[in-house]
C-alpha cells in the first residue's frame, strides 16, 4: 500500500531530521567559536530547556504555570549557596549539585502543586503568580540563607573564553535532553493521554476516571525537575545570583511565550520557540541594551506572531503541509470530489492532534 | 502599639479603596470578556505617568487632570479590545488572553522607560504631605481624597450596571455571554465599552498610587501581582468581592507591616490568598460555578 510505504517513508525522514538537529546542537560551539555567539547559544539552550519542561505540564494540561521560576530560582540558590558557602573550588565539581538542585525544585513542587491544583485553570494561574512573589520576597528576606539583595556568587571557574561557554552549553544540553526525554516519554504514555484529556474536559475525564489530582500534580512535580536543573546551570554560568533575576518574573512568561510561539502541547514547539526568541532576545538586548528599546520590540515581535499565527509555528506549519499533501494525494489519486476522509497517515497529523483538539473543551 | 494599630488600619482603609477601584475594573473585565487583564498594572503606571506629565509640564492638578487622563485611557483600552483581544477565540482564551495583554504591557513598560528612564518619581502636590488630625490620629489628606474619589467612582460604577439599560447588559454577559446573545444583547459592543471602563479606571487609581507612592516603569508587575490576588480572593468576576477582598488585604498588609516587619508584610499578603484559596478554592465571596474552570 501506498500509505503504508508513505508512512514509513515520514518515520524514516522525521528520525533523520531529529538525528540532524541534534547533531548540529552537539557541533554547535565545534562550528561557532565566537565567544558572543555561544554565549547566546548557552542561555539559547538554557530556555529551550525550560520552554520543554514548562510545555510537558503547561502544554499538556492546559493549566498555565506563571510560577516555574520557583523551580528556576531554587535550583539556582541550591547549586550557588551551597558552592560558595562551603567554599567549593570552582571547577567540574560545582556541576554534581545540578542532579540535586533538580531534585530540590521536586521537593517544592510537591506542597506548592497540593495547594495550588486545587483551583482551575484562571484561579491557578494567579495562585502560581502568588507563590512565585512569595518565593522571590523570601530570597530577599531570609538574608542568612540567600544573603538578601547583594546576592550571592558561585566559585570561578578556572576555564577561559569560549572553553567556557562551551562546558555550560553543553552541561545545559545534558538538562535540555532530559527535558526532552520527559516530555516525548509522557507525550507517549498513558499518562500524556491522561493530561490531555485534562486539557479538553477535566469533568469529563474524571467522569472517565481520571485520577485528575495525582495525574496533574505527577506531571507538576515532574516538570519541576528539569527546570531546576536548568536553573543550576544558569547560576554557575553567569557567576552570582540576585533574588529579581533568580526569581524573574519575564523567565515565567517568557516560557509561556516561547512554547505558544512554536506550538503548545507538542515537542518541537518549545525546542523553536525557545532557540528563535530568547536568541532574537539576547541580541536585541545587546544591540538595544541602552534604552531598553528590546522590551518593545520583543513585545511587538509577539503581538505580530499571535496575530499572524494564532495556532504558533509548528502546528500551522504542519497544518498547512498536511493540507497540501492531501491535496496532492487527491489529484493524484484522482479521487471523488469532496474531502477525503482523514487518514492516520502523516506523523504531522499526530504531532497537530495534540493542539487541534475541538473548542467545546474551555466553556 | 494600640494607636499605631488603629492607626494602620485607618490607612490601610483609605488606601484599600484605592485598590478596590482598580481591582473592579480588572474582575469586570474578567466577568464580561472571560480573559485576564495582565497589562492592569501597567495601564495603572501609565495613569501615574499621564498624571505626572500634566502636573510638572502643564501644571494641571492630578485630580482636575483626571477629566483628560481617564478619556484617554478609555480610549486606548477601546483601542487594544478592538486590536487584540477582539481577535482571540474561544479555544485556550484565558491562556491567550495572558500571553496577549502580556506583550502590550511589555511594549508599554519598555516605551515608559525609554521616555522617562529608570528615576522613581512621585506625584507632589501640596496636599501630598499634609494631613487631617482626628481625635491623635493622622489622616493624610491626599489619602482621605484619594478614598472620596474611590467611592464616588465605585458608585458612579454601581449606577452604571444597576440603572441603566447598559449596565443589564454588562450583568447578562457576566452571568453568561452566550444567553445575553441569544437575547439580543450586543455581547462584542458590551465587551468593547466594559474593557474600555477597565482600563480608565486605572487613570483614577494611578494618580492616586502617583501620589502616595514612588513609581517608575518596573511598578507594575508589583502592582498586578496585588490586584489579582485580590481579585482571585474576592471571586473572580465578583465586583463586590473586590471591594471587600481590597479592603481586607491592604489593611491586612498595613498591620503586619506595623507590629512585624514592612520587609515581610508582602509574604503575609500573598501567604493569606493560599491559605484562603487552600479552605476556599473560589475566594471569599466567590460563588462555585457548575463547572467552573
Amino acid at each position: 500500500m501506498t500509505t503504508r510505504r508513505a508512512r514509513a517513508a515520514a518515520t524514516t525522514a522525521k528520525a533523520a531530521f531529529w538525528v540532524v538537529v541534534a547533531g548540529l546542537l552537539v557541533a554547535f560551539p565545534a562550528i561557532f567559536t565566537n565567544t558572543t555567539v555561544t554565549s547566546i547559544a548557552v542561555f539559547a539552550v538554557i530556555y529551550m530547556a525550560a520552554a520543554t519542561a514548562w510545555n510537558s505540564f503547561s502544554g499538556y494540561s492546559g493549566y498555565v504555570s506563571i510560577g516555574h521560576a520557583v523551580f528556576f530560582g531554587s535550583g539556582a540558590y541550591t547549586l550557588v549557596l551551597i558552592a560558595s558557602d562551603n567554599h567549593w573550588p570552582g571547577g567540574y565539581g560545582v556541576f554534581t549539585l545540578v542532579p540535586l538542585a533538580g531534585l530540590v525544585a521536586m521537593v517544592i513542587a510537591v506542597p506548592y502543586g497540593l495547594v495550588a491544583l486545587r483551583t482551575r485553570r484562571h484561579t491557578f494561574v494567579v495562585v502560581t503568580i502568588a507563590v512565585f512573589f512569595i518565593f522571590q520576597l523570601l530570597a530577599y528576606n531570609l538574608k542568612f540563607l540567600t544573603h538578601g539583595s547583594q546576592g550571592a556568587v558561585t566559585p570561578t571557574p578556572p576555564w577561559i573564553g569560549a572553553g567556557y561557554n562551551d562546558r555550560f552549553y553543553y552541561a545545559a544540553l545534558c538538562v535540555l535532553a532530559i527535558a526532552v526525554a520527559i516530555s516525548v516519554g509522557m507525550r507517549r504514555s498513558r499518562f500524556g493521554l491522561q493530561l490531555l484529556a485534562i486539557r479538553d474536559d477535566e469533568d469529563r475525564a474524571a467522569g472517565l476516571g481520571v485520577r485528575t489530582t495525582r495525574v496533574k500534580l505527577s506531571a507538576f512535580v515532574l516538570s519541576a525537575f528539569p527546570v531546576g536543573m536548568i536553573g543550576a546551570v544558569w547560576g554557575y554560568f553567569l557567576g552570582s545570583i540576585h533574588p529579581q533575576f533568580a526569581f524573574n518574573a519575564l523567565f515565567d512568561l517568557s516560557i509561556a511565550i516561547m512554547s505558544f510561539l512554536g506550538g503548545l502541547g507538542t515537542i518541537s514547539g518549545p525546542l523553536l520557540g525557545g532557540a528563535l526568541l530568547e536568541s532574537l532576545q539576547q541580541y536585541f538586548a545587546i544591540q538595544y541594551s541602552q534604552d531598553n528599546l528590546y522590551l518593545v520590540a520583543y513585545g511587538a515581535l509577539f503581538l505580530f506572531v499571535i496575530v499572524l499565527l494564532p495556532r504558533g509555528v509548528i502546528p500551522t506549519v504542519a497544518g498547512t503541509l498536511r493540507s497540501w499533501r492531501d491535496r496532492r494525494g487527491q489529484v493524484r489519486a484522482g479521487s471523488a470530489p469532496g474531502p477525503q476522509p482523514a487518514g492516520q497517515a502523516s506523523p504531522a497529523r499526530a504531532l497537530s492532534a495534540a493542539s487541534s483538539y475541538p473548542a467545546g473543551g474551555d466553556d | 502599639m494600640g494607636t499605631q494599630l488603629v492607626q494602620a488600619v485607618i490607612d490601610g482603609v483609605l488606601t484599600g479603596g484605592v485598590y478596590a477601584l482598580m481591582a473592579a475594573g480588572l474582575t469586570l473585565i474578567f466577568g464580561v470578556l472571560d480573559i485576564i487583564n495582565i497589562a492592569q498594572g501597567i495601564f495603572v503606571v501609565l495613569g501615574a505617568y499621564l498624571s505626572y506629565v500634566l502636573w510638572t509640564d502643564v501644571g494641571v492638578d492630578p485630580f482636575l487632570g483626571l477629566l483628560v487622563t481617564i478619556p484617554a485611557l478609555f480610549v486606548l483600552g477601546v483601542g487594544i479590545e478592538w486590536a487584540f483581544i477582539r481577535r482571540l477565540g474561544e479555544r485556550d482564551r484565558v491562556t491567550m488572553s495572558i500571553l496577549v495583554t502580556y506583550a502590550v504591557s511589555l511594549i508599554i513598560e519598555g516605551a515608559l522607560d525609554i521616555a522617562f528612564g529608570t528615576n522613581v518619581v512621585q506625584l507632589r502636590p501640596s496636599y501630598a504631605t499634609s494631613s487631617f488630625f482626628v481625635f491623635g490620629f493622622y489622616l493624610p489628606h491626599i489619602y482621605v481624597y484619594g478614598f472620596v474619589l474611590a467611592v464616588v467612582l465605585l458608585a458612579g460604577i454601581y449606577v452604571l450596571l444597576y440603572r441603566t439599560r447598559f449596565g443589564a447588559s454588562v450583568r447578562a454577559s457576566l452571568q453568561d455571554r452566550t444567553a445575553a446573545r441569544l437575547i439580543g444583547v450586543n455581547v462584542q459592543r458590551v465587551s468593547t465599552i466594559t474593557f474600555g471602563i477597565g482600563v480608565a479606571v486605572t487613570a483614577a487609581g494611578g494618580m492616586v498610587f502617583g501620589t502616595t507612592n514612588g513609581f517608575n516603569a518596573n511598578s507594575g508587575a508589583d502592582l498586578i501581582s496585588r490586584l489579582l490576588s485580590i481579585v482571585i480572593l474576592g471571586g473572580l468576576g465578583s465586583i463586590g468581592g473586590a471591594m471587600g477582598a481590597s479592603l481586607f488585604m491592604v489593611v491586612l498588609e498595613d498591620i503586619v507591616a506595623t507590629v512585624w516587619s514592612p520587609v515581610w508584610s508582602p509574604v503575609v499578603y500573598f501567604a493569606g490568598l493560599l491559605i484562603v484559596l487552600s479552605i476556599r478554592p473560589v475566594g471569599l465571596f466567590g460563588r462555585a460555578a457548575a463547572r467552573a474552570q
